[in-house]
């Protein structure tokens, strides 16, 4: 078994021993203490950016949630102010409807009474013309026909009993 | 090789070369050596392959991949073992694994750098040996630097009867001592007995190829078959020896650390 005959050799022992101590030196060194820790980091970083991104994705979506809530409540609150403004609106224009209507019935029933006060002053004025010129009418044609000469107011106040019945 | 003066020696693929002599300590000669060169491929090609593994990006390629595979598995196996402590032994233990895997993996090749025969530098108790006294130091130093003298309480298993511990005590410390031993040994065996064995029944088809078609084809068939299907499982070996030499120093760093 070489092995155990090369061990009376003068050079095997010790060139073993330094071969192994220099490469495994070196391999411990360049590798165990170099690449290896920049290689977990790497691992590290690569699971801690995982963690990372899927706790971050877990607060998005919460945040999404209370934004949805947030605008579902605010276009509701929405909705009902707008409503509401519709109606005070409806109920303003409503009301000022009616005031105008109820002003320009008011202008309108001056206006009518005042015609109508026109009406009966020009009618009056009328009733005493045609008064007058029939009483005036009537005396002629009774002097026309009788000869007898009514005195004026005599003729007026039967023309009057006449037309006022 | 083994055809050298017509006689089959499946052994002399151990052989040390020395290649070029390079200085002397004390009366010891210290050569540039075929294991030496060997050790080197290794280093080298496990170098070239963390290089791999260094391109640190975010979603790693086929390659990193890998390289992040191997540093995984090793960083979990001591998680597992120590606990969160285990992480400061990790970079040893890693190069350990690594520089074993590449050894064994490569002593397995059948090519030859340079006119140098192929060697498996880790079928020697020389090499192994000399890791499992470096495990076992470790243990030692961490051990006694963290519960110095407290240690010893090791060889007393937890919840042992008073009476038992004279008896308990002295197979303990045994057990204990031999850790270094079976962990150098264990690698050494594993590796020089499944190259004897590929070399045994590659030497059963040349053997047999002189005894005519008759013999030496069932033979030489026979033979193939059988060394396809061990050279597959020396291929299991050599990853399951450095896991298990891992494995073994990570339990025994556990020892130290947090006693039992």
């Amino acid at each position: 078994m070489p092995q155990i005959n090369q061990l009376a050799e003068n050079w095997y022992f010790a060139s073993q021993l330094f071969w192994l101590a220099l490469i495994f030196g070196a391999v411990f060194v360049v590798i165990g203490l170099g690449m290896y820790p920049k290689i977990e980091a790497t691992v590290d970083a690569r699971d801690r950016k995982v963690a990372d991104d899927l706790a971050a994705a877990k607060a998005a979506h919460a945040a999404a949630d209370t934004i949805e809530d947030q605008y579902r409540q605010q276009s509701d609150a929405a909705r009902a102010a707008a409503q509401a403004a519709v109606q005070s609106a409806k109920d303003k224009a409503a009301r000022d409807a009616e005031k105008r209507l109820a002003k320009v019935d008011a202008e309108l029933a001056g206006k009518m009474a005042a015609a109508e006060a026109d009406v009966a002053a020009a009618r009056s004025s009328a009733m005493a013309e045609i008064e007058s010129v029939a009483a005036e009418a009537a005396g002629d044609l009774v002097a026309k026909l009788s000869g007898v000469k009514v005195a004026a107011a005599d003729a007026k106040q039967a023309v009057k009993a006449v037309l006022h019945g | 090789m083994s055809a050298e003066a017509g006689k089959f020696d499946p052994m002399h693929q151990f052989t040390v070369e020395p290649v070029a002599k390079l200085f002397a300590v004390g009366g010891r000669e210290v050569w540039l050596t075929t294991s030496a060169l060997w050790m080197a491929a290794a280093a080298i090609l496990l170098w070239l392959f963390m290089l791999g593994g260094m391109k640190r990006q975010l979603v790693p390629g086929r390659w990193q991949a890998a390289v992040e595979g191997f540093t995984g598995f090793i960083s979990s196996m001591m998680s597992t073992n120590i606990g969160p402590e285990g992480r400061r032994y990790t970079p040893y233990v890693f190069s350990l694994f690594m520089f074993i895997l590449f050894c064994n993996l490569l002593g397995l090749m059948p090519f030859a750098i340079g006119g140098m025969h192929p060697l498996t530098v880790t079928s020697h108790f020389t090499i192994t040996g000399v890791l499992a006294i470096l495990s076992f130091a470790i243990v030692l130093i961490v051990g006694f630097w963290r519960h110095g003298l407290h240690f010893f309480s090791l060889f007393v298993p937890h919840g042992t009867p008073w009476p038992m511990i004279p008896f308990i005590a002295p197979i303990e410390f045994v057990s204990f001592m031999v850790r270094p031993f079976s962990l150098g040994l264990r690698l050494f065996v594993a590796m020089t007995a499944g190259h004897v064995l590929l070399e045994v029944f590659a030497n059963f088809i040349i053997q047999s190829s002189g005894a005519g078609a008759a013999i030496g084809l069932p033979v030489s068939i026979a033979s193939l078959a059988l060394m396809i299907g061990i050279s597959a499982l020396e291929l299991l070996v050599a990853g399951i020896q450095a896991y298990v030499f891992a494995l073994l120093t990570s339990l025994y760093i556990n020892d130290a650390v947090n006693l039992h």
